[in-house]
């Protein structure tokens, strides 16, 4: 078994940033990730970010991305890639499965979990056809790996990913044929419905998608509109030639190691589902383990990397690598930032649903 | 092909190294690097394995290997993410039925 100060699972930008900030704190830390490269779910964010100036707003999460990884690589932080954990045991034993062959266990004084979040499934008949698949898998596909899923798009929810995804998938080349939002009013950032909606993409709203038709593979959808108890209105459905249904709608923090570890969970519908227990510098009921980024409570890649830092300045703080007057400082910056990502009319509901999950860690 | 070659944020597809790989025993031409699911979807292969009992067909979901829906034989290895594994030179990539069996393929 081998020893280290902290570990950190998960190098998205969460991840990415506690082992940073941590590491600049003094502490010695391992980063660990199942890929085979870095950068979680960073490198498919080709838009801008919002936020103000101190977030990075205006600057592409590629390119934040890219930024994170040589600041790891000049702190000479350690990062184990293709290492998948596997559980975590006594609070403080991280069981690592490395290239799939090698076991090992790591004896960490405080581990951060940084393990993201899942895609969301909508079920309809025809779900399971090649063709059909989560938002995010699309944007994969084209920003990452450079191939188009399909050339005749129906994307499924307006929220951001919707949106932001419709645009990059125009931007690679396809048609989005149209965009299917359940209820009655549009859910993305409207900067992003627009340019959408000026490329000439139609909005349903209170709509819904019927059923996935095609032999081998999506060759049409049928979408139809739905009553205020969201129950389909026959006699509305229309009939579209996509060979793509890309599904946005929502995302399910990624919570299996925590449990299993032994965090106490608390539910929060606002941000994805059953989430850890946290207080507001990050830490988990159990003292030697903290959560920053999807693993919390779903947000943004933005709020994510402020967390993250969080985690890793208490974390290292607690281990006694910085005095009480510079985690005072960095502390409120970082919380600074987190409020004003956490503001206005999408930010607020953030907020309160944050603040009944810390709620719930006192007492 | 899907592949996009021209991207106004991203820029031009930039030239690789490419490795041969057999998909159901046909040679594909893949990118040095890139997974499995991507070299496949550039072909235009339409699904990727099928369901045991009623041969329904399954392709990529979620695309960063969560799902496993995307799994194929893969060197004889059956439900490999093709999402997240890697093309290598001379591949033995099938289309799998079921949970696959050690060894072989669909087509073989």
């Amino acid at each position: 078994m081998m020893d280290r100060e902290i570990v950190v699972i998960g190098a998205g930008p969460a991840g990415l940033s506690a082992a940073l900030e941590a590491a600049r704190a003094g502490a010695e830390v391992l980063l660990v990730d199942e890929n085979h490269k870095p950068g979680g779910q960073l490198f498919k964010q080709i838009h801008k970010f919002f936020g103000s100036k101190d977030h990075q707003a205006g600057v592409r999460g590629i390119d934040i991305g890219v930024q994170l990884l040589e600041e790891a690589k000049e702190l000479k932080i350690d990062v184990w890639l293709n290492a998948e954990v596997c559980g975590i045991f006594n609070q403080n034993e991280v069981w690592i499965v490395r290239d799939k062959e090698r076991s090992v266990t790591v004896r960490a004084e405080r581990i951060i979990l940084a393990t993201g979040a899942t895609e969301n499934a909508v079920n309809f008949p025809g779900w399971t056809l090649p063709g059909v698949m989560g938002a995010g898998a699309a944007q994969t596909m084209i920003n990452i790996h450079r191939v188009l899923p399909g050339q005749k798009v129906l994307m499924i929810g307006s929220g951001n990913v919707g949106v932001i995804v419709s645009y990059q998938l125009l931007q690679a080349g396809a048609d989005v044929k149209a965009v299917v939002e359940a209820a009655p009013r549009l859910g993305g950032y409207g900067v992003h419905t627009a340019k959408v909606r000026r490329a000439g993409v139609p909005f349903y709203t209170s709509h819904t998608v019927l059923e996935a038709r095609g032999k081998d593979h999506v060759e049409s959808a049928v979408i139809g509109r739905i009553d205020e108890r969201w129950k389909p209105i026959p006699g509305t459905e229309i009939e579209l030639e996509v060979d793509t249904i890309c599904i946005a709608a929502g995302l399910t923090p990624l919570v299996e190691l925590a449990f299993a570890a032994g965090c106490r969970p608390v539910f929060s519908p606002v941000l994805g589902g059953m989430v850890p227990v946290h207080d507001a510098a990050m830490r988990t009921s159990l003292p030697s383990l903290y959560v920053a980024g999807d693993i919390s409570g779903v947000e943004e890649a933005s709020t994510a990397m402020e967390e993250g830092r969080m985690a890793g300045l208490s974390a290292a703080r607690s281990l006694g690598h910085i005095d009480d007057a510079t985690y005072r400082i960095r502390y409120e910056a970082v919380e600074n930032r987190l409020l004003a990502l956490r503001s206005g009319l999408f930010g607020q509901k953030r907020r309160d649903a944050k603040e009944q999950i810390v709620s719930q860690s006192q007492g | 092909m899907n592949r996009i070659f021209e991207h106004p944020i991203l820029g031009p597809l930039e030239d690789t190294e490419l490795v041969r790989i057999f998909v159901d025993g046909e040679p594909v031409e893949a990118r040095k690097g890139e997974v499995i699911a991507a070299a496949l979807i550039a072909t235009g292969k339409q699904y990727f394995r099928k369901t045991i009992k009623l041969q329904e067909p399954r392709g990529i979901y979620c695309g960063i290997g969560r799902c496993t829906d995307c799994v194929m034989t893969v060197n004889g290895v059956p439900n490999v993410r093709t999402c997240v594994t890697e093309v290598e030179e001379g591949m033995v990539i099938e289309t799998q039925l079921g949970y696959g069996k050690w060894g072989r393929g669909i087509n073989s």
